[in-house]
């Protein structure tokens, strides 16, 4: 049965990925990016990744199509049809690597034997003692936080460069940060007024859950880099209903700019201070005298630091790209 | 062989494929973007796969389970998703850039008018 589901929405993800090659226009592109994204959610969930798949849930069907709307809506829907030859070079290379890619995979173990090499090296380990190491039953949050801390410093790092870098490139002259809303008045062209409301009853909770997600991460799916997402898109829900000059006025863009470092900042001080106490960098046993409880203090600090950048990065890119939007709109 | 223990596999080539024809075949550049999306998420699927284990169960430690899938896989690509969005977001910004300054995000006109410089 568990088989079954899995080769269904394998065969689905390949049909949306080729509607994907065949579809023109941008807008449709966009939409089909999006069941791809929950396509693929779902089968995380059949793989037993769970915690994956509450990433690829907020990001893969929320926020990376909604970042292409928004560009899209900026640079115009139209993909024109090709005048001339077929693309050649493609239509050749790509069944070549594909067949060398299958000739590939036969020397790959068997999908889901219990003795393949992946399972037998430090899997066994982090399964078998991060219970009485670290003390928290997620093994994924004790390896994200813990095990691999250094690993993850690395990945938030390069999510805060990226949100430097999308505000430098679209700075435009005059103007310092990602978004100075032009006060738009109340009678807004296209109020709508039904997604409005249900957005106002839905976006409490939508915070309240990223919360959860937040600080219930060690005991189930969950943690830093899903309730960033989420709680960045609670913030972009509003933003979509109410315009941005609201959305602006309630998350100030200059202290979402600060807050994206102060999450950096939190992780690596982390580390710092271990160090300052003579231990080697982001070792917890520093914060409490039984080392199950300074992992535990460790990791929901680091957690923290996470969901800060991760939640203030999204929303600064997603003001930068709406403030491109409004200022090609007028 | 069983082709069912292959199966995962194969999709992940088909999906890496389509998703490469697209960045090869298309000249529209958020197209191009779209089909390195499809690319990197095939080898996230590939990476999951690794790690499931028939008969396991997802790694949260409890009592009445004894067989877990592998959770190194899974913090991998849970942190490669997120940086995965922030670096497509980096693309889509030069490509709004590139709108500006060309006036098209088709990449045959950009070429056509650097030529002309």
């Amino acid at each position: 049965m568990e088989l079954l589901v899995n080769i269904v929405l394998l065969i689905l993800l390949v049909a949306t990925a080729g509607a994907l090659v065949v579809v023109r226009g941008l807008l449709a592109s966009t939409m089909l990016t999006s069941v791809y994204g929950l396509l693929c959610a779902s089968f995380f969930v059949t793989m037993d990744a769970v915690d994956v798949a509450f990433t690829e849930a907020a990001v893969g069907a929320g926020v990376s199509p909604l970042l292409l709307l928004l560009t899209v809506a900026a640079i115009g829907r139209g993909e024109p049809r090709p005048v001339g030859a077929l693309p050649v070079l493609a239509i050749v290379l790509v069944p070549v690597t594909a067949a060398l890619l299958i000739i590939g995979t036969l020397d790959m173990p068997p999908f889901g034997s219990p003795d393949a090499p992946a399972h037998t090296h430090v899997a066994p380990r982090y399964l078998q003692l991060s219970g009485e190491e670290i003390g928290i039953p997620n093994v994924v949050t004790s390896v994200l936080a813990s095990y691999r801390a250094f690993d993850t410093l690395g990945e938030v790092l390069v999510i805060f460069t990226a949100g430097v870098a999308v505000l430098l490139i679209l700075a435009t002259p005059g103007q310092r940060g990602s978004a100075r809303p032009r006060y738009v008045p109340d009678n807004h062209r296209d109020p709508h007024t039904i997604l409005q409301i249900v957005s106002r009853i839905l976006i409490p909770f939508i915070l309240l859950f990223a919360l959860y997600v937040q600080f219930h991460g060690e005991y189930g799916p969950g943690g830093g880099f899903q309730a960033g997402v989420i709680f960045a898109s609670a913030i972009i829900l509003y933003g979509l209903l109410y315009g941005l000059p609201t959305v602006c006025r309630v998350v100030r863009p200059a202290v979402v700019e600060w807050l994206s470092a102060v999450g950096v900042l939190i992780f690596g001080i982390t580390g710092v201070f271990a160090m300052l106490s003579g231990r080697p960098f982001l070792d917890y046993s520093v914060f409490a005298d039984d080392p199950v409880t300074a992992q535990h203090i460790g990791i929901l600090v680091v957690e923290l630091g996470v969901g800060i950048t991760v939640a203030s990065v999204i929303t600064v890119i997603y003001y930068a790209f709406a403030n491109q939007f409004e200022t090609a709109e007028s | 062989m069983d082709v069912l223990s292959y199966f995962n596999y194969w999709a992940v080539v088909v999906l890496m494929m389509l998703g490469f024809f697209i960045v090869i075949a298309r000249a529209n550049l958020v197209k191009k973007l779209i089909g390195l999306n499809i690319f990197q998420t095939s080898v996230f699927i590939l990476y999951i796969s690794a790690g499931k284990v028939i008969g396991g169960s997802a790694p949260i430690l409890s009592d009445d389970v004894t067989l877990y899938s592998n959770p190194l896989p899974h913090v991998l690509i849970l942190t490669a998703i997120v940086v995965g969005i922030a670096t497509t977001s980096v693309g889509l910004a030069l490509v709004i850039r590139i709108h500006a300054a060309y006036g098209s995000v088709n990449q045959n006109d950009i070429l056509k008018q650097d030529q002309q410089c």
